[in-house]
C-alpha cells in the first residue's frame, strides 16, 4: 500500500518495465509495470521465486542496470546511473580475492577519492563495528563465509550509505551463521550506530523475511510483479517460536500459493508449449509425495510443515509442488498440499507402473512432451535434434532457461521411457520405433 | 591503531636494518640495472647499411653478446605488455573495438613471425636513417611480435570473464574505469597473463636468435647478439664457436627460467580467484630469497605505495552521474557509432581493393599455383612431424607424467628446452647432412619441429599427472590394464592437454620452417622444397612482392588448417573430455 504522507520517499519506482533483448527481434519480459515505494525508517523485504527477477528489480532502483521504460527516483531524483548513497551487499560476497580485508574495506572509500589518512581510520573503525577486528591483513580466502560476508557489510558500511540494499545476504552461508549475522545487523540497525535510513534485502527464504522485515513484497514470476505486499508489525527481536509470528509466516505461504484473482483456477495448470516448467526431478516428486502419503499426513501437509520436514527453502520447495500440480499429482491452495487419487495410485505402484502413471500424465499435461514426442512419430527414422526444441523454447524464454527447461524435460522424458537421448549428439529418438 | 602496522610489514617488525639476505639481493638487482644500462648505450652507436659489423668469435665476448641479446628480449616483452594493456581492455570494453581488434590479432597470429621481420626491416631501416637502432626496431619489433598477440588474445579473454558480481560491486562502489583496470581487471587476469607472457617469452628466444642475422637484399645485417655470433660462426665453419654459444645460450635460459620464469609463475598464485585455500607448491628460491630481505621489502612497501597513489589519481577517477553527463554520454555514442562505421567500412573497401590489385597485376597466375603447391609441401611436413612426435611423446610424456617423482624432475627439464632456441642446433644438423650426403628434403624437415615438439612433451606430462587418482584405481580394480585402459582412461584424460600442446607445436612448426627449409654451412647451402624456403629466399633477394605472396599463402594456411582441424579438436576437447 503506497504511503499517503507528502514526506520524499527513499526511492520510488514509476511504471518500471524490464525487458531483455534477445536474438533477432524477440523480447523477454522480466518486469512489468512495477511501482513501489521505500520510506525513511523501513526494512523492506522483496520475497519471490528464484527467477522472479527481484534481483533484477534491486538493480535496477540501485542503478546498475536501466530499466526499458519507467522511472526511479532516489530522494526525489531521478537515476541515471550507479547510484551515490547507496551500498550493496552481494549473496556470493563479491570480495576481491587479492586484496586484504582491509583493502577490500578500502575500496569503496579509494573510489570517493578519500585520502589515505581518513580511509585507513574509517576502514579499521567499520571493521570493528562489524566485529572483524585482528581480521584486517587476512585475505578473503582465509576466512569462513560468515566472516566474507561481514567484510561484505563492512565495505558497504564504510561508505556511509543512506540505504543498505542486500541481494541474499545470508543464502550462502549455514543456518547458524546466518543467524549470527541477522542479529548482529537487526543490533546495528536498532541502535542506530550507522548512519543507514532504510533497509532493502531479497530473499526467497519467508521465515528471513518475516523475521527482519517491516514489510514483504511478494513477487510474481514471468514477468515479474509486485503481487502482493504485506506489513509485519511484531516488534523486534521475532522469535520463531513465538504463535504469532508462526502465523504471519503461514499468511506469507498461503499469498505465495494463491492464485491472483484473474480467471478461474481450472486454468492455472493447463500450460502451453513454451511454459516455464520448474526445475524438480522424478525421484524429489516421489519422495515430497511420499512424504504426504505417509500414514501420519494422510495425504495433506500444511506447506511450511513440508519445508521444515523435507529441509527445503522455497526455492527448492515451490518446483515441486508446482510440478506436482501440473501432472495433477497434488493440489495445492492456501498454503496447504494435498494428494489426488493420482498421485496416490503413483506413489502406491512399483517401479514400472509408476513409469506408465508418469508418462500418461506427461502426455496429458505437458504440451512440450507432447510435442517431442509427436516429431519423433512423424519422422521417419523417428529421430530429432534437441536443437530443433531448443530453438522453440528460446522463442518464449532466455537462452539459459530454455537450455535448462528442455534438460529437464529430457530428464523425466528419458524416466518415463518416452524417447532416448544421446548426449554427444544432441539427438532424441524414439528407443523402439514402430 | 598504529598505522605503521598497517602501513608496513606485519612479520617482521623493529628492525629496520638489513640481513645478509639484502645484500645479495641488492648485488643481484643493482648489477642487473648496470647491465641493461651498458647495452642500452651500445644500441644507438652509428649504422651504415651495407657496413659490417664486426662479429668476434672469441668466446670472451660472449657474455656481452647475450646480454645484448636478453635485452631485446626484455625491450619487446615491455611493448607486448604496453600493447595487451591498450588493445585488449580497449576490445574488451567496446563492442565496437572488439569488432575490429580481435579478428587482426586473430590473423596476425598466423603470420609468420619472421615475415614481419622481412616486411618491416626496411622500414625501421629508412626510419632511423645512419644509426643500428634501425635494425634494433626491426629485432625488437619481431620478437613483440611473437609475444603480444598471444597476451593480447589471453588478456581480452579474462578481462571479459571478470566474474558479474565483481563488476557489479565495482559500479556499485563506484570505481572509476582506471581503478577498475588496475584493482579488478590486471590481478583478475594476472595468473594467465604472466603464464602467457612466459610462455611467449619462451617462444621468443628462438626469434630473437634469428633476427640478429637479416640478409636483406643480399646485404647481411648483423646485430651484437648471440644470433649473429652463429651467423658468424656458420660462415666460418668454426664448429667450436657453435658450441660456445650454445653452452651460452644455456646458461641465459637457465637465469631466465630461475630469475625470472619461475618466481613470477609462484608470484601470480596469490591472485587466483578461487575462494579456497589451495595448497601451495614449493617456493622458487628467489621467491624465499625476496621474502628474507628486509630492505627490499621495504622497497617493496614504497612501490606499493606508488601503485597506490597511481591507481587513485584524482583526475581519473569516477564523478557522481548527473543528467547531463548521462545524456551527453548518450549522443556522443551515437556519433561515435556512425564514425566507427564509416572508417571501418572504408578500410575493408580499401583493403580489398589493394588485395585484388595486388593479385591480378602484379604476380601471374603461375607463381601463386606454384607458391600454394610449395605451401602444401611445407604442411605435410608439419604434419608428418605431428604425427611422429605424438607417437614418440605421448608414451613417454605418460609415462612420466603417472609418476610424480619422474615429472617434478622432468617437466622443468621439458619447458627448458621450449625455451632453449632450437636454431643454434641447425648447424650441427647441416653439417651431418654434408658429410653422409643425405636427401635434402626429407632430413631437413625434423629441424622444423626440434624446438616445438617439447610443448606436446609438457603438456601431456601435465596432463597425465592429474588423471585422477581414484579413476586410475578403479581401472587398476576393473583390471582394464593394455591397450583398452589407454583407449578408455589414459588418452581420454590427457586429450585436453595433448591438444594444447600440438596447437602451440604446430605454430611453432610453421615458424620455424622459414629458417629450418634453408641452412647453410660455411658457403655450403642447403635448400629443401617448400613455403618456408621460399620466403626465406625472397627476403634475401629483397623482392617484396614475392614475399608478400609467400607470407599470405602462409598465413592463409595456418588459418584455413586452424579453423578446419584444430578449433573443432579443441572445443571437442574442452568440451567432453574435460577432467574437473
Amino acid at each position: 500500500m503506497p504511503d499517503p504522507t507528502n514526506t520524499t520517499p527513499l526511492i520510488e519506482v514509476i511504471n518500471v518495465n524490464k525487458s531483455f533483448h534477445k536474438g533477432g527481434r524477440q523480447e523477454l519480459q522480466v518486469l512489468q509495470d512495477l511501482n513501489f515505494r521505500m520510506n525513511e525508517g523501513e526494512i523492506v523485504a522483496i520475497l519471490g521465486k528464484s527467477g522472479s527477477g527481484k534481483s533484477t528489480l534491486m538493480r535496477i532502483m540501485a542503478g546498475l542496470v536501466t530499466p526499458t521504460s519507467g522511472i526511479v527516483n532516489y530522494r526525489g531524483n531521478p537515476v541515471y546511473g550507479p547510484v551515490r548513497g547507496i551500498a550493496m551487499v552481494f549473496q556470493s560476497f563479491a570480495l576481491l580475492p587479492w586484496l586484504t580485508v582491509l583493502q577490500n574495506v578500502e575500496l569503496g572509500l579509494e573510489a570517493l577519492g578519500i585520502d589515505k589518512e581518513e580511509r585507513r581510520d574509517r576502514a579499521l573503525k567499520a571493521i570493528d563495528t562489524i566485529g572483524l577486528d585482528g581480521f584486517e591483513s587476512a585475505l578473503p580466502k582465509e576466512l569462513s563465509g560468515g566472516m566474507r560476508q561481514r567484510v561484505g557489510f563492512a565495505r558497504a558500511l564504510v561508505v556511509n550509505p543512506d540505504i543498505l540494499f542486500m541481494d541474499e545476504p545470508f543464502s550462502a552461508l549455514d543456518v547458524l551463521t546466518a543467524d549470527n549475522l541477522k542479529s548482529d545487523l537487526m543490533d546495528l540497525w536498532q541502535n542506530k550506530k550507522t548512519g543507514i535510513r532504510g533497509i532493502l534485502f531479497v530473499t526467497h527464504n519467508i521465515e528471513e523475511a518475516a523475521l527482519l522485515a517491516d514489510r514483504i513484497i511478494i513477487f510474481n514470476s514471468n514477468p515479474g510483479s509486485i503481487r502482493a505486499e504485506l506489513k509485519m508489525t511484531l516488534p523486534h527481536p521475532r522469535s520463531d517460536l513465538d504463535p504469532r509470528f508462526r502465523n504471519q509466516v503461514d499468511r506469507v505461504y498461503t499469498l505465495m500459493t494463491t492464485v491472483p484473482a484473474t480467471g478461474a483456477a481450472e486454468d492455472l495448470h493447463r500450460i502451453d508449449i513454451g511454459y516455464r516448467l520448474p526445475e524438480a526431478s522424478v525421484a524429489e516428486i516421489t519422495g515430497l509425495l511420499e512424504t504426504l502419503n505417509a500414514p501420519e499426513n494422510n495425504g495433506k501437509m500444511d506447506l511450511p510443515d513440508v519445508a521444515d520436514t523435507l529441509m527445503l527453502d522455497i526455492d527448492e520447495l515451490f518446483p515441486l509442488t508446482e510440478l506436482l500440480e501440473i501432472l495433477h499429482f497434488a493440489a495445492v491452495s492456501k498454503g496447504d498440499i494435498t494428494i489426488t487419487e493420482t498421485g496416490k495410485a503413483f506413489v502406491e505402484s512399483d517401479i514400472l507402473e509408476r513409469k506408465k502413471i508418469f508418462s500418461a500424465q506427461l502426455k496429458k499435461y505437458v504440451p512440450l512432451i507432447r510435442y517431442i514426442c509427436d516429431q519423433l512419430h512423424h519422422h521417419p527414422r523417428h529421430r530429432a535434434l534437441e536443437e530443433n526444441f531448443l530453438s522453440l523454447l528460446e522463442d518464449y524464454l532466455t537462452e539459459k532457461e530454455a537450455d535448462r527447461v528442455l534438460q529437464t524435460v529430457i530428464e523425466w522424458g528419458r524416466y518415463a521411457e518416452l524417447f532416448a537421448y544421446d548426449y554427444n549428439a544432441g539427438l532424441l529418438s524414439l528407443e523402439n520405433p514402430n | 591503531m598504529n598505522s605503521l602496522r598497517n602501513t608496513f610489514m606485519t612479520v617482521y617488525r623493529g628492525r629496520l636494518y638489513p640481513n645478509h639476505w639484502d645484500l645479495l639481493a641488492l648485488f643481484l638487482v643493482f648489477s642487473l640495472i648496470g647491465l641493461f644500462a651498458e647495452s642500452a648505450r651500445q644500441m644507438s652507436v652509428p649504422y651504415h647499411v651495407g657496413q659490417a659489423t664486426p662479429i668476434f668469435l672469441d668466446p670472451s665476448y660472449l657474455p656481452g653478446y647475450a646480454l645484448r641479446t636478453v635485452s631485446r628480449m626484455l625491450i619487446a616483452l615491455f611493448f607486448s605488455l604496453l600493447f595487451t594493456f591498450v588493445f585488449a581492455t580497449w576490445a574488451a570494453k567496446s563492442k565496437r573495438a572488439e569488432r575490429l581488434i580481435i579478428p587482426i590479432i586473430d590473423i596476425l597470429q598466423s603470420v609468420p613471425i619472421l615475415g614481419f621481420l622481412s616486411i618491416t626491416v626496411v622500414g625501421f631501416i629508412t626510419l632511423f636513417p645512419g644509426s643500428l637502432l634501425g635494425p634494433e626496431c626491426a629485432a625488437i619489433f619481431v620478437i613483440f611480435t611473437s609475444q603480444a598477440w598471444n597476451m593480447a588474445l589471453g588478456f581480452y579473454q579474462t578481462v571479459r570473464s571478470v566474474p558479474s558480481d565483481l563488476v557489479e560491486a565495482a559500479d556499485m562502489f563506484h570505481l572509476s574505469a582506471w581503478q577498475r583496470f588496475w584493482r579488478i581487471e590486471v590481478p583478475f587476469s594476472m595468473p594467465g597473463l604472466l603464464w602467457n607472457m612466459m610462455i611467449s617469452m619462451s617462444a621468443g628466444w628462438f626469434f630473437v636468435v634469428a633476427s640478429e642475422a637479416i640478409s636483406v637484399s643480399n646485404q647481411e645485417i648483423l646485430l651484437p647478439g648471440i644470433g649473429s655470433y652463429i651467423a658468424t660462426a656458420i660462415a666460418s665453419e668454426n664448429i667450436h664457436a657453435i658450441l660456445y654459444a650454445i653452452l651460452t645460450m644455456f646458461i641465459v635460459i637457465l637465469i631466465y627460467d630461475q630469475l625470472f620464469f619461475r618466481p613470477l609463475v609462484s608470484w601470480a598464485h596469490k591472485f587466483r580467484a578461487e575462494q579456497v585455500e589451495s595448497e601451495r607448491d614449493h617456493r622458487p628460491w628467489v621467491i624465499h630469497l625476496l621474502h628474507r630481505t628486509r630492505l627490499l621489502r621495504l622497497v617493496g612497501n614504497y612501490l606499493n605505495a606508488l601503485l597506490n597513489a597511481f591507481v587513485n589519481i584524482k583526475f581519473l577517477r569516477s564523478k557522481p552521474i548527473t543528467y547531463q553527463t548521462y545524456a551527453r554520454s548518450q549522443w556522443m555514442e551515437r556519433w561515435a557509432m556512425v564514425i566507427w562505421n564509416l572508417i571501418f567500412g572504408a578500410i575493408i573497401v580499401g583493403m580489398v581493393g589493394f588485395l585484388v590489385y595486388f593479385i591480378f597485376f602484379y604476380l601471374p597466375w603461375s607463381e601463386e599455383k606454384k607458391v600454394l603447391l610449395l605451401g602444401l609441401i611445407t604442411a605435410l611436413r608439419v604434419f608428418v612431424l605431428i604425427i611422429v612426435c605424438t607417437l614418440i611423446w605421448v608414451p613417454i610424456g605418460v609415462w612420466v607424467g603417472l609418476r610424480p617423482g619422474v615429472a617434478a624432475i622432468v617437466q622443468p627439464i621439458a619447458q627448458f628446452f621450449a625455451a632453449f632456441p632450437a636454431n643454434l642446433f641447425y648447424p650441427l644438423a647441416v653439417i651431418g647432412i654434408i658429410r653422409y650426403h643425405l636427401n635434402v628434403d626429407i632430413f631437413l624437415t625434423p629441424l622444423i619441429i626440434l624446438g616445438s615438439q617439447w610443448y606436446i612433451l609438457f603438456n601431456v606430462i601435465a596432463g597425465a599427472s592429474v588423471i585422477p587418482k581414484d579413476l586410475l584405481q578403479a581401472a587398476d580394480n576393473l583390471n582394464v590394464h593394455g591397450w583398452l585402459r589407454w583407449r578408455r582412461l589414459i588418452l581420454p584424460g590427457i586429450f585436453p592437454y595433448y591438444i594444447t600442446g600440438a596447437i602451440t607445436a604446430v605454430g611453432g612448426a610453421w615458424n620455424a620452417s622459414i629458417l629450418a627449409e634453408v641452412v647453410s654451412w660455411g658457403g655450403k647451402k642447403l635448400v629443401a622444397h617448400g613455403l618456408g624456403a621460399y620466403i626465406y629466399e625472397s627476403t634475401t633477394a629483397g623482392d617484396f612482392f614475392h614475399i608478400a605472396l609467400g607470407i599470405g599463402m602462409m598465413s592463409l594456411l595456418v588459418l584455413v588448417f586452424n579453423h578446419l582441424i584444430w578449433r573443432p579438436l579443441y572445443v571437442l576437447a574442452e568440451s567432453r573430455y574435460q577432467l574437473d
